[in-house]
């Protein structure tokens, strides 16, 4: 088995941002339960967090206030799950209800260490 | 010095007899004790772990041995003496006076205090004759605290430290502990007696638990209790009593948790409130012969209202700070178990319970009643797919919960995962509920 980060990336800053806030509210309910899925797989080594929209941008000489946003996309989400390989991550991904709304999943695997 | 643990007087009701032939000689004692037989067990279940555990806090474990004796060495002058002269008025009192002083006398014979105590021992006193062996409700629940956080020494591997808790802490009888987990006495002495040497090889000494302990300890002795609950709630033993009794001491032993300043915290309330809401349904769970009654088809006027508003309120208290554990994951769940009747909010808090419940801390269980509350919000068919894709096909209980989904869809493929689900049982109450289950749908 491999770790996978599982990374969503969705739009945080345009005014007519899709997801919405409305639409965010309505996947709160299939969100925990593909979360929840799986969780029953036990197939979840990290699970998420709520992160705040608040953020923070560091660079060398300067520290912007906000996630980080110089694409449309900023993080919203992520955690940790188990898989033997890319296709069974890209399956688990697949289930997240906010890709409809336009999010996008990013699936990266960590390197094994032994 | 006869054991008369090993005897059986604390079997709970079923121990008395042995307990005659083990140390007793004359038919005035039979005769005595038989008439005393709901009374000396019960003192024997609460006072014997009362005094042991104050010798103990008093003296260290090392001497648990020594504090054993003395307090067997107690009931055996009882049962003689009270078998002649009657009961006396306050029979706990007697104890407490006649363990004081066997334990004053067994200093003195042994010189022990000057050799070996007098350095140890917690409560400075300079004389044999001057020691303070203090029986009071507050020194007893200390007593217990502490031992509480001695059995849950991370040195003693799990198995051994429930069946020392119960011994210890709860006054059990080797013969009780080995019918509670259906093993036999020597399995459940031998587990005992290695608990106690680790605890002697590891110099480990009851005390009250600092700051650092419970942080770090809380979470064993939590488990240890929950386990002792889940012994007597889910036992494969077919003896009420003895099932009621185990989570009767595990509610007790929590409630020590709860009236200790230090220890009375958000997770501990909350397990507490879990065990309530479990131990509400205890009298319906089970019909007059000790076979299970399924929830479904539970009376649920048998249902403990009382219990219930306790587990609410201790609910309550459990929801201050940020701590959101397992036992509060798990309350809420057994909360919303309390309303029988179906509705979309209970399956749908229900179901996000289990879904939080397993990010934490996952178990097959936990998977699968997941999925039972996934059918009852989204339906059978997202159900089925999810209940697929769990990998438990080697567990009964994976057939049966499809067994149950596919009921009413597919009828043939429910029968065939019933099937399939008693191959793999191994438990009579388990096999009788497929069994009815299979004759629904033939």
């Amino acid at each position: 088995m491999n770790e996978f980060l599982i990374a969503i990336h969705r739009d945080l800053k345009s005014k007519d941002a899709s997801p919405s806030p409305e639409q965010m509210q309505a996947a709160i309910k299939p969100f925990q339960d593909w979360i929840g899925g799986i969780a029953a797989q036990n197939k979840l080594v990290a699970p998420p967090k709520r992160w705040d929209m608040d953020g923070r941008v560091v660079k060398q000489n300067s520290v912007t206030e906000g996630p980080y946003a110089e694409i449309k996309e900023s993080l919203g989400g992520l955690f940790i799950v188990r898989a033997e390989n890319y296709d069974e991550a890209v399956e688990i991904a697949k289930g997240c209800p906010i890709l409809e709304w336009g999010a996008s999943v990013e699936v990266r695997m960590a390197v094994p260490t032994s | 010095m006869p054991d008369i643990r090993m005897g059986g007087l604390c079997g709970g009701t079923h121990g008395c007899a042995n307990f005659i032939i083990t140390v007793t000689h004359g038919s005035v004692f039979l005769q005595a004790i038989m008439e005393e037989k709901e009374l000396l067990p019960g003192l024997f279940r609460t006072e014997y772990r009362n005094i042991v555990s104050v010798l103990c806090y008093l003296f260290g474990i090392e001497h648990i041995e020594t504090a054993e004796d003395i307090v067997s060495d107690t009931f055996l002058t009882a049962t003689e003496t009270w078998a002649i002269k009657g009961v006396p008025d306050n029979p706990t009192g007697w104890l407490y006076t006649v363990a004081k002083n066997k334990t004053k006398n067994y200093l003195k014979r042994h010189n022990l205090f000057q050799q070996k105590l007098a350095a140890e021992i917690k409560y400075s006193a300079d004389k044999t004759a001057e020691i303070e062996i203090d029986l009071s409700a507050k020194n007893i629940s200390d007593s217990q605290l502490a031992m509480m956080f001695t059995v849950c020494n991370p040195v003693i591997p799990e198995e051994a430290q429930t069946a020392l808790a119960l011994h210890l802490l709860c006054g059990f009888g080797v013969q009780e502990i080995a019918d509670a987990y259906l093993t036999s006495k020597d399995v459940v002495y031998k587990r005992i007696s290695r608990a106690k040497d680790k605890l002697k090889e590891n110099n480990v000494r009851p005390g009250q638990p600092v700051i650092s302990e419970i942080n770090e300890r809380l979470d064993t002795i939590l488990a240890t209790l929950y386990l002792l609950f889940s012994e007597g709630y889910y036992s494969k033993s077919h003896n009420s009593i003895l099932r009621k009794d185990l989570c009767a001491e595990a509610m007790r032993l929590n409630q020590l948790l709860i009236q200790n300043r230090l220890t009375n915290k958000p997770l501990v309330n909350a397990l507490f409130s879990l065990m309530c809401f479990h131990a509400s349904r205890l009298d319906a769970r089970m019909d007059e012969v000790g076979e299970a009654i399924l929830y479904d088809d539970q009376d649920e006027t048998l249902w403990d209202k009382t219990l219930i508003e306790t587990g609410i309120h201790y609910l309550n208290e459990a929801s201050v700070g940020n701590e959101l554990s397992r036992y509060h994951l798990e309350a809420g769940i057994a909360y919303w178990h309390t309303h029988k009747e179906d509705s979309n909010l209970k399956w749908e808090s229900i179901l996000q319970l289990y879904n939080q419940l397993l990010q934490i801390a996952y178990s097959p269980i936990a998977a699968l009643n997941r999925t039972f509350a996934l059918a009852k919000t989204n339906g059978k068919e997202e159900a089925i797919a999810e209940a697929k894709k769990l990998d438990l096909s080697g567990n009964p209980f994976y057939h049966s919960l499809l067994g149950n989904l596919y009921t009413g869809l597919d009828n043939a493929l429910a029968l065939q995962h019933y099937r399939h689900a008693l191959q793999l049982t191994n438990t009579t109450a388990d096999r009788n509920t497929i069994l009815k289950n299979i004759a629904k749908l033939e």
